[in-house]
Order: structure tokens, then sequence, then C-alpha cells
């Protein structure tokens, strides 16, 4: 066990827990943020994609060792003061959840690229986007919306 | 007329619990009779479906199980059409398993197709009672009363009342018997395109909780060790080590193998990993891939139960100007839905409560009452919201596996999969073995198909193989069953899965050999016998512009019947002088009767196409040792976001009845993409997944 203080959605947080233990278990069973999710828990998937200091990061191979002293934002803080982030209004606009499991990974991954890329394009989005899965077939609405959240539409 | 007639008033107080649980917080269900105060009711509620407020809000309960294919809106959406109810008003309740409601089990494309008629009359019986009740308020008989957008107008003299206004004067009423059905003509809720999905904000802000998401005070958290072969289990085992571990709580042994229950996942994962287990493997550990294979082709050479016999295919096959053969073999696949299996349990005081990601609250509800002996009425099974299924979640073996445990420990427990444990130990769509014969005669028209199907024990193969879509006079198919231990289970289109692909295949290998264009072989062969199947064809072949793809392109069909639906599929693909294939173009269209949510079914059919691919390009789960050879993303590939085409989906308007969508698209996809790659390339794929296509250059 280990003394672990982190900023988590804007919040100032400290966890007595395993160095070891990947911030994805941490933030869903300590913190009982459950937007993040699991899927393949080997960095596969990109389900359980967070921001660290502003950067896409696979929570599920990130320990919670690694993570002292950082700033995390998760689905559940992207939003500002209950407006939408413009990805997830976007994402309602394109309607393009299925099941919606893999979503706050996608939408963290975008999020994160419109940040550093605000126009991207295809290939940019191709790029970035690739190591999030989808199961249920959203791709295709996937890149209209960030299209549509760049504005480029 | 409905269920609440019949429902007592225990099942009652367990259904307003239970439907309380889900969407929406303050919901009401208080069918009339059970009004304590009848003068001042809270809420109209004159059906187990529907429940308006004062303030006009109007609760509809959604009583099947949400896994992507957004019935969460669409059946809603039925109701809130008769009801004339104010779209921005309605709120979605999930419900939760209660008889009431009728079968709730989810899958076969059926939610729509079984409950649109009931549906319908139970929205319509609450607004004939709407208008009665505005009727009787301003003494005017009903015929001057109307209904729009959740109020009650008068026809004369322009009056409103607003639904919430007739909660009380509506409540008093009998409910009718008979009522009349709003004219298709007139629908402003069916059919179109501005109802916003009733789960959306959820979905993108992180508030949607899945099965995995759920939690409860004092809840443990479990992993369990299974055996990694095929009906084996547990030998030696120590629970030492794994106790050992800082957070194990219980080290237990239940069905399925040593389950390890801990105060959250990773010290459950830490215990499991610590875990002193030697493993029966059993018979089973000397399956292969391979093996199967062999037993499949040895089957195949012996005659099988016929399945359809017209005509006489021997000798058709004799006389025929040519003659062709070939041997078709699919893999094992795995539904690998993006959310592991997992449920929670809390077995206690002779009640047992389950908290299920599921398709089949009914079966779920059987498991835990065999399991636990308790009667019914103390079983609760709540559905939760589904991380993708694909027909995986059919199956109540994570069901059984929570309540086992639950009745082992103290505590409420949530039993979860890894990756590796969910592609390892599912329900897989069965490894088959198809012959094919066909014959053509001088005319260039097929008068012969045979064909014999080979797979595993207890699986659903046939389905489509004997009904082909073709109008040929001597038609052949007989079947075989294997014995082996490897699950086998319904996958997303289920048999359509094998049949589509074989069908759609073989009857395009007999168009080449006729020398005739594969899209009006199939179009003489099937207009006749299947006008609506012909039409989407037509349609997709029209949209993909056949017959012109550019140079260094090919174009390939496919149409197939499944689940009461018309699906066709249109590809144009490029291959490579290395194999490498690319799909430039797909255009997927369905003829499913009525269309009441338009989105929706596109969202299914890009989603439906999205899994066809994946299976064509890369799906296979095979065995070596007796256990499944792939144990995450990197050797049990879904399709990435840069291999996927964009779909064109084309709906056809009908004013049938409505019939199945989440399943029709898969079967036409993936033969639309080999035949286009034959197209293209003159390699036939009749052995998937595709992999790299082999051509001669």
């Amino acid at each position: 066990m280990s003394r672990v203080d982190f900023t988590i959605n804007k919040e100032q947080r400290r966890l007595d827990v395993d160095p070891e233990m990947p911030l994805l278990w941490a933030i869903r069973d300590h913190l009982g943020l459950t937007g993040t999710k699991y899927s393949c828990g080997i960095s596969l998937c990109g389900a359980c994609t967070v921001h660290i200091d502003g950067r896409a990061v696979k929570s599920c191979v990130t320990d919670m060792g690694a993570v002292r002293g950082r700033s995390i934002t998760t689905i559940e803080g992207l939003a500002q003061n209950g407006i939408l982030h413009k990805v997830q209004q976007a994402w309602l606009d394109e309607e393009v959840a299925q099941c919606g499991y893999c979503q706050p990974g996608q939408i963290m991954t975008a999020a994160a690229l419109l940040a550093a890329n605000p126009r991207p394009s295809d290939s940019d989005i191709d790029k970035a986007m690739d190591g999030v899965l989808c199961r249920c077939g959203t791709y295709q609405r996937i890149r209209k919306a960030i299209h549509l959240a760049a504005g480029a539409v | 007329m409905h269920g609440h007639a019949t429902l007592s008033r225990k099942e009652f107080l367990n259904l307003s619990a239970t439907v309380g649980a889900g969407l929406v917080i303050g919901f009401h269900l208080l069918p009339k009779q059970l009004m304590g105060k009848a003068d001042a009711p809270s809420a109209f509620g004159p059906n187990v479906w529907i429940s308006i407020n004062r303030d006009g809000t109007t609760s509809i309960v959604m009583h099947r199980c949400e896994m992507g294919q957004k019935i969460v809106t669409t059946l809603p959406m039925i109701v809130a059409e008769e009801l004339d109810a104010d779209w921005s008003l309605v709120k979605v309740v999930r419900a939760n398993y209660n008889p009431a409601y009728g079968p709730q089990n989810t899958g076969g494309s059926a939610s729509i197709r079984t409950t649109y008629d009931k549906l319908r009359k139970a929205g319509a019986a609450a607004r004939e009672m709407l208008i009665t009740a505005a009727a009787q308020t301003w003494n005017v008989p009903r015929s001057q009363c109307r209904t729009e957008n959740g109020r009650v107008v008068h026809r004369g003299n322009g009056k409103i009342l607003s639904y919430g206004d007739l909660v009380a004067v509506a409540s008093k009423l009998d409910i009718p018997e008979e009522v009349p059905l709003n004219k298709p003509a007139d629908f402003s809720i069916i059919g179109t395109d501005h109802m916003r999905s009733k789960d959306g904000r959820i979905k993108v802000n992180g508030d949607i909780h899945y099965g995995l998401d759920f939690t409860m005070e004092g809840m443990l958290t479990s992993v369990i060790a299974r055996c990694p072969v095929f009906g084996g289990k547990p030998g030696r085992w120590d629970q030492k080590a794994a106790l050992a571990v800082s957070g194990v709580r219980h080290v237990v042994q239940v069905s399925a193998g040593i389950a390890v229950v801990a105060d959250d996942t990773w010290s459950a994962l830490q215990g499991r990993k610590a875990l002193d287990v030697e493993w029966d493997q059993g018979p089973g550990a000397a399956l292969s891939s391979e093996k199967i294979s062999k037993l499949f082709h040895e089957k195949a050479n012996s005659k099988g139960e016929v399945l359809r016999d017209d005509g006489d295919v021997s000798g058709a096959l004799k006389d025929a100007r040519r003659s062709i053969e070939a041997v078709y073999e699919l893999p094992y696949l795995d539904h690998a839905p993006m959310e592991p299996m997992n449920c929670t349990a809390r077995v206690h005081d002779g009640l047992c409560e389950v908290w299920a990601p599921t398709q089949t609250p009914g079966n779920a509800h059987e498991v835990a009452q065999e399991l636990t002996g308790l009667p019914g009425d103390k079983v609760k099974i709540n559905i939760l919201y589904i991380g993708g299924a694909f027909g995986r979640r059919l199956r109540t073996d994570f069901v059984r596996d929570a309540v086992e445990v639950a009745m082992k420990v103290p505590v409420p427990v949530k039993v979860m999969r890894t990756r590796d444990e969910d592609l390892q130990h599912g329900f897989y769509r069965p490894a088959s073995y198809h012959v094919l014969r066909g014959g053509i005669n001088r005319k260039k028209a097929a008068v012969a198909w045979s064909h014999r199907l080979v797979y595993p024990d207890g699986a659903w193969v046939t389905g489509g193989a004997a009904d082909i879509n073709y109008a040929i006079p001597n038609v052949y198919v007989d079947h075989h069953t294997v014995d082996i231990p490897v699950p086998v289970g319904a996958f997303r289109s289920v048999a359509h899965t094998a049949t589509g692909f074989v069908n759609e295949s073989f009857i395009d290998e007999l168009a080449h050999a006729a020398g005739a264009d594969p899209y009006q072989f199939r179009r003489e062969l099937m207009k006749s016998i299947n006008p609506r199947l012909t039409a989407v064809m037509d349609a997709v072949a029209k949209q993909i512009g056949w017959g012109q793809a550019r140079k260094g392109r090919g174009h390939g069909i496919a149409a197939h019947y499944s689940f009461h639906s018309y699906a066709a599929t249109a590809a144009e693909v490029s291959v490579d002088k290395s194999g490498r294939y690319t799909i430039h173009r797909l255009v997927a269209g369905i003829d499913c009767g009525r269309i009441i949510n338009p989105d929706g079914v596109r969202a299914q059919m890009e989603g439906a196409v999205t899994l066809a691919l994946t299976k064509a390009i890369n799906g296979a789960i095979t065995i070596r040792n007796g256990r499944v050879t792939q144990s995450n993303f990197h050797n049990y590939k879904l399709l990435r976001f840069d291999e996927m085409p964009e779909v064109e989906v084309l709906l056809i308007p009908s004013d049938e009845a409505p019939t199945g969508v989440g399943e029709p698209g898969v079967p036409p996809t993936t033969p639309a993409l080999t035949n286009a790659i034959f197209a293209v390339s003159g390699v036939r794929i009749r052995r998937l997944p595709i992999g790299q296509v082999a051509t001669e250059g």
C-alpha cells in the first residue's frame, strides 16, 4: 500500500492503494467513477481511455504509482457546468452510440485529438482513433461526429 | 385487456418497486383500481405500459433488454404514436423482470415484430380514455374531441386539455375492450427521424450503468479460475496463497471453477493469479481445429438426415450441361462484446436478487430459482444495460456464476470475467462444413442444387439451408451433426451466418459457371418466388452502379431472407498484386416492413455490416489441446477504425408488418465481399476468414 495524491476531474484526491494497481481499477472501484470502461486490460481496445495532463492515456496499463501529482480527466469530467463538451454534443447530434460501452473511450480519444489538432483530416482521424475498438459498428458515425465537432461541416 | 387486469396487489407492488429502479426517478405505476384515493390519483395508469403524471410527463415502460439496438427509444415510439403523446414529455422506464409484461427475452430480431400490435393497443386504449375524460369534462360528445401531441383538442371551439389535466377524470374510467388504431398515413412519430434516442445523453457523459458498473453497499468482487480445457474441472487446489493476497476474502468452489472473492477487482485478479490449482483436463484435451475439420470431412462422405428433396437432383446433375462441386468451411466465432460477461447476485434471508446485463431475464429467473430452490416471487431479476451481446447474453452461465458464488458468501458479489476468460469460455458460433453441388442446363439456368451440412451437435445451422431463395427445380439438402465438446450458441443472425454465406457464394459460382452476370442470374431465379428480396437486390445493384465498376475494381452482390426480412448487400473491391484487398464501397439494403425508427434501422445495418466484415476479414476461434487459442484482441481481431468502409444504407419503404432488423443485414454482407473479390481477382473464397487473397499473379 502506498499513498498517491493526484487531481481527478479538478478535485484533489488521495488514495492508499497498491502502487501497481492500474489507474482503471482505482477510478472505477475506489473513486466510483464507472464511466471509464474495462474491456481488454492490456491496452488493445481503448475503452479505458482517460486524459492525463491533457493527453489520451489507456488507464488499464497506467499504474497508480505513475499518476502521483498528475491531473486526470475522465468522461465524467469532460462536460463543464452541465454543458457537454463539443465532442459529446456532436456524438448526440450524429446519434453515434449503439450499446455505448466503448463510447467514453472513443469520446476521450477524440477530445484529445481535437485539442491537439482542431481540424483533423480523415487520415488524422484514422490514426488517432485506430486503437479504440467498437464491436457495434459506430466508426462511420464517429468520423462524422469528429468532423462536426471540429466545425468542418 | 392488458396485464394489469390480472395483476395481484403483491405482483403490482413488486412491479412498482422494480420499475422504480429504472431510468427515471419518481415514476408511479398505478393501475386505477389499486389507487387508495380515487379522487386524487397522482397519475393515470391504464395499463402496465403507460403512466401519465399531472404535469403531463408520461412514462412509458420498455420491457425488453437494451444492448445497442435502440429499443429503449423505438418501443416507446410505438406506444407514444398511438397515445398521441408529446415525445418531449415522454420518459422511458426500463423494466425489470416481471411476467406482467409478457416475454422479455430479447433475441431473434423479435422485439418490434412481436410487440408492435400489443404496444399500439396499449397506447390507443389510453388515448381513447383521455378523449372520454375530456368529453366528460366539457360535457360534449366524444366525436367532437381529438388528440394531438399530448393534449385533447375540441374540434369546434379549439379548447384544449393537456393529458396531465385529465389524470383525475381518466383514472375513473373503465378500460375499453376494443380500441381504434391510428392510420399509418397519420403517423407522426413512427417512421420519423426526429425522435432522439432517449438514452443518448447518458451514453456520452458516463452516467449510464452497465452490468459491470453495478455496485452496492458491502459488495465484493470475484473472478473465477476456470479449467482452460472444455469439459475439464479442478483437481487438487489450495486456497492459502490466494487468501494471503491483500483484499481477498473468500475462495470457494463453484461449478465453473474456483472463485476468488475480494474487496475490489485488482485484489480479486491478484488472488486468482496466486491461486494454487491443478486442472483435471479430461478427454477434451486432445481436441484441435484440425481434428474437428477431419471429423466433419469424414462425416460428409455419407448421406445425412434429409431436410429437402425436390425433384431428382442426381439425375439433373447427370444431365446438366455443366455441374460443379465446392466445399465451404467456417470457423468457430466468439461474440466478444466489449463488456465482458458479468453479473451481481445477493442471496440472503430467503431472497435472491440478481443484477444482470442479460438478454434473457426470464431464463435468468429460472436459473436463479433452480439454484437457490426459492419460490419465484423470492427471486428478483434486475435487467441492466448491456455493453454488447450479439447473442452471447442469451445464455445464463454468468448468472449461474454469480448466484452460485453469492450462495457461498454472506454479502452481494459481482462475478466478472477478464477478456481472455471471456474469449475462452464462450458459446461459439459453430464451425461448419458444407458440400455443395449444382448443375446448369443449356439455357444457362440452374437446374440442380445440393447442399450437405456438417456441424456440431446442439448447434443451429440449418436455417436458410433448405428454403433457398431461388426457384431451382431439383433441390436436395441434408445434414449431419458431430459430437464436439466446444460450447455453441446463437451468434447474430445464427444459422444464417453460415447459410447466407454458403448459399450466396455458391449461387455466384453457378452464375459464373453459366457464364452469366451474377446479379441477373440471381434475379431470374428469384423474381417469381421472392419479389421483395428481388426489389432489395435491385436497389443495392442500382446504388452501387452494377456492372460499371471502374478499372481494377470488382462488384459483388448477395441477397438473403432471414428473421422475416429481406436484405441485400453490394460491395466494390480491389485486390492488389500482393493479395491485399480494399473495400471501396458497401451498399446494404433492407426491407423490414414498416419502419418504426429509421435511424435505428440504419444504425443496425451499419452494425450488421461491421460484424459481417469483422468475421469475414479476421474472425476465427481455433482450438488446440482442447482449449481456445485466442486470448485477447491481438489474436481475435475486431474491425478497426481505418478498416471500416462507409456503409450506404438503403431502407425500402413498406406498409407491411414490421419484421426483424438486428440480424438480417449480416448474412448477405460477407458473401457480397467475397463475391466482389472473385469478380476482380478470380479467387473464390470458400473458407473464412479471408486472410490474404492468394492471387495467381
